[in-house]
């Protein structure tokens, strides 16, 4: 079997900067493990600005500070201490530090001395609110209908509802409207926003979208393609005041309710996430998203990088 | 004008298994469907249980053909490469005053020739089923339910020469006409002046659970039938996801298939008193299918009103046990009224190959096929891990849609509900069948996933 000093899994952010800091550590052979064909996770699809403002002192798109990391590990690969395996995907992680992963052609078995998770999170779904009603296409999770617009150049629909206003709720529902699509209301069932309020002003205030707050979606209508939602506002238990339902006719639903971090592999592995970037069993980490859900890559990044460090730590002292 | 022998009104389990028993023979057969693809009418719902034939009157057709239809599906599955595992079912009891009726239901299995059944006590359930509520006294046990992947019973793979007709208004002759229209087999039969019976949809809603609960229970738990079906039961899959449900609601609209807070609550009410430590929050999915109801027993007959017109209507729960031996009884109705039978000698094509999933198989095996075939180690769905390779499978067995995908391959049907994966499948499904991408749909015109495409 294979084997490296450290393996990070996951080349967003957190598992560039995780990797970084270790080389800068002392760390001299690094797999770097990427499922996608890039290096740089979600910061791809998040091509409005507000990256880097605590981290480079600038204001960049989520590219661009993607590239900024992205240009630090080229020049390191160089002297082959970081290698950065594309289109690669964990398939399992043992409790002994065995990683599984397939790439086209390849289903190799490597042994790790350290190893760093930094698999990010996903969107919490419309099943797991629940809101009954219909099953027909047009219902998107918020990420997904920004990766259909920003990286495959495709719109997904033409009048838009919002459930949920946090700030790739709110940042959508400004994306929709520049790409010509009318969003029609972003309703939150809280009595406000978790966003980020320049989010608030400059995604749905300055487009004059509606935003209800301490409001649910009660159902969703529509039998083929969304037709429309049918709202309803909530007291301070969140619990429905009928006599407020109204309808909103749309033909697409985007759900932005939340992020969870995805941790299926560390769990295979029987390992339990304790406190910061650690788990329960020595040598096996866990940055970013994947560590706990943050609001800014900034703080990703600065967390990931006290990873990186831990891990060289740990590989010293073993 | 095309001219067929037998033309089949309904490409669901039902029409498709009359299909294939009927290519066994020098006969030509078309079936005609409405939807996008074969099974995603009523049959789209099924809930994958090969039921033994428990609850149903000895006298009933229904629970003669379920019988049947319980072994068929056994050998069947062996030919199709089709996943059937045998899992027993189990119906509770709460109350010593519900024994005479546990028992009764024993002795009609009995008369229907259902095996191996026996009543077992609190004991043995604490050791066969430690999650079930304790105050469950005694179960009656069926060993004979099995459960079989939803989507996999489909031989349409081997109904021979089929071809997709997309041409409107034409005019198909046949000298059989069979009606296995499933919610809309009345429409069909009241064309021909057939006005005996009304298809009346139940609307059934599902629960899927996490496969974190994969062990939740070993067997199927049904509680005691009420009258208008078999009850809210827990119910394992292939997949390892515990399913909980369904309701059984009578309505008019024979599209309508909503799920309801009303229907969630009464799913969860009535199988946390059989297993108390499911909760709303184990649920990732939900949906509800119609089952098409036309009085208490499946209707399948000549019309002798309509010489060459057979109707095979009413086919509800245990539709997708019973249609193998509904598939042999429609064939002997056939004969019976003229249609000659001469058995191909070559051409019966009665295996399949069963489908190809990497994780289902020894690594060894799964590195040699990474190598021998790149597309494997291509990830599309990371949460069910589905590959490229899978996908395209897929589309040469028939998946025209997302939903055919993800009901042969499970990609998008995984904890991120195809957040990571649409984009990828739109676009293998678009290149496989060279259609634009604004074209590709959830499941059949009207449900296209895009509005625009921009890029090109």
């Amino acid at each position: 079997m294979i084997k490296r000093e450290l393996i990070v899994v996951g080349g967003g952010p957190a598992g560039m900067a995780a990797a970084l800091s270790a080389y800068e550590n002392g760390v001299k052979d690094i797999l770097l493990l990427e499922r996608d064909q890039f290096l740089g996770g979600i910061l791809n699809q998040c091509i409005h600005t507000g990256f880097g403002l605590q981290h480079f002192k600038e204001d960049l798109t989520g590219p661009e500070f993607a590239d900024r990391l992205i240009i630090k590990i080229k020049a390191i690969k160089a002297d082959k201490a970081i290698e950065v395996s594309l289109q690669s995907f964990v398939v399992k992680l043992t409790d002994r530090k065995v990683v599984t992963y397939l790439k086209p052609g390849k289903f190799e078995e490597v042994q790790a001395k350290a190893i760093i998770m930094a698999t990010g999170c996903r969107e919490r779904t419309r099943e797991m609110i629940p809101i009954p009603g219909d099953r027909p296409a047009g219902i998107f999770s918020a990420g997904l209908a920004q990766k259909m617009i920003n990286i495959e150049g495709w719109l997904p629909g033409k009048e838009v509802v919002i459930i949920g206003s946090g700030d790739i709720g709110l940042i959508m529902a400004r994306r929709f409207t520049l790409e010509g699509a009318k969003v029609k209301a972003v309703v939150e069932i809280q009595k406000e926003s978790r966003g980020l309020v320049r989010n608030i002003v400059q995604c749905v205030q300055d487009f004059d979208i509606p935003l209800y707050f301490r409001h649910k979606i009660k159902r969703i209508i529509g039998h083929d393609r969304v037709e429309k939602v049918e709202v309803v506002a909530v007291d301070e238990n969140l619990n429905e005041k009928p006599e407020t339902a109204f309808d909103i006719t749309c033909d697409t639903v985007l759900v932005s309710v939340g992020l969870i971090p995805e941790n299926e592999l560390i769990e295979m592995a029987g390992a339990e996430i304790e406190d910061l970037n650690t788990t329960s069993i020595p040598g096996i980490f866990s940055c970013g998203n994947s560590y706990k859900v943050y609001d800014l890559a900034d703080s990703v990044t600065r967390d990931s990088e006290k990873a990186g460090k831990q891990a060289a730590e740990y590989l010293k002292r073993i | 004008m095309s001219k067929y022998d037998v033309l089949i009104i309904g490409g669901g389990v039902t029409g498709t298994s009359i299909a294939r028993e009927l290519s066994r023979y020098k006969l030509e057969i078309a079936i005609l469907e409405k939807e996008e693809e074969l099974a995603f009418g009523v049959s789209k719902s099924n809930s994958g249980i090969i039921h033994p034939g428990t609850q149903n009157p000895p006298s009933s057709l229904k629970g003669k053909l379920c019988v049947q239809g319980n072994l068929l599906t056994r050998k069947i599955a062996k030919e199709l490469g089709v996943d059937f595992k045998e899992v027993g079912e189990l119906i509770v009891i709460f109350k010593e005053e519900d024994m005479p009726r546990l028992l009764e239901i024993k002795k009609e299995a009995e008369a229907l020739g259902i095996p191996k059944l026996k009543i077992v006590d609190k004991k043995w359930l604490a050791k066969h089923e430690p999650n079930l509520n304790k105050d469950i006294i005694a179960a009656l046990y069926a060993p004979s339910a099995g459960i079989k992947k939803e989507f996999g019973n489909l031989p349409r793979f081997h109904i021979g020469a089929v071809s997709d007709n997309k041409d409107p208004n034409q005019i198909f002759e046949s000298r059989f006409v069979i009606n296995a229209a499933g919610l809309y087999a009345d429409e069909i039969s009241a064309m021909v002046g057939i006005n005996d019976f009304k298809i009346t949809p139940r609307k059934g809603e599902e629960y899927l659970l996490d496969k974190k609960l994969a062990k939740l229970t070993n067997h199927l738990i049904f509680p005691l039938p009420s009258p208008t079906s078999n009850g809210i039961l827990v119910i394992k899959t292939s997949d390892g996801n515990p399913m909980i449900g369904p309701t059984a609601e009578d309505q008019i609209d024979k599209q309508d298939k909503s799920t309801t807070e009303a229907g969630m609550k009464k799913v969860l009410e009535n199988v946390q008193r059989i297993v108390p430590k499911i909760s709303k929050d184990n649920i990732i999915a939900y949906f509800a299918g119609l089952r098409p109801v036309s009085g208490k027993d499946f209707i399948i007959r000549h019309e002798d009103k309509v010489p060459g017109f057979i109707s095979v209507a009413g086919i509800q729960s245990p539709g997708l046990t019973a249609a193998p031996a509904i598939a042999l009884l429609v064939v002997k109705l056939l004969k019976q009224n003229g249609l000659a039978l001469k058995k191909k000698i070559l051409f019966f094509h009665k295996h399949r190959k069963p489908t190809v999933h990497l994780f289902a198989m020894p690594v060894e095996k799964a590195k040699a096929l990474t190598k021998k075939d790149p597309a494997y180690g291509d990830i599309v769905c990371r949460c069910e891990m589905v590959s490229a390779k899978e996908i395209r499978d897929a589309i040469k067995r028939g998946a025209k849609t997302l939903d055919g995908i993800k009901f042969r391959t499970r990609c998008q049907s995984g904890r991120c509900h195809g957040g990571f994966c649409t984009t990828r499948a739109m676009k293998i499904l678009a290149e496989e069948l060279a259609m634009p991408l604004t074209e590709v749909t959830k499941r059949g015109k009207g449900s296209e996933i895009i509005k625009e495409s921009r890029k090109q």
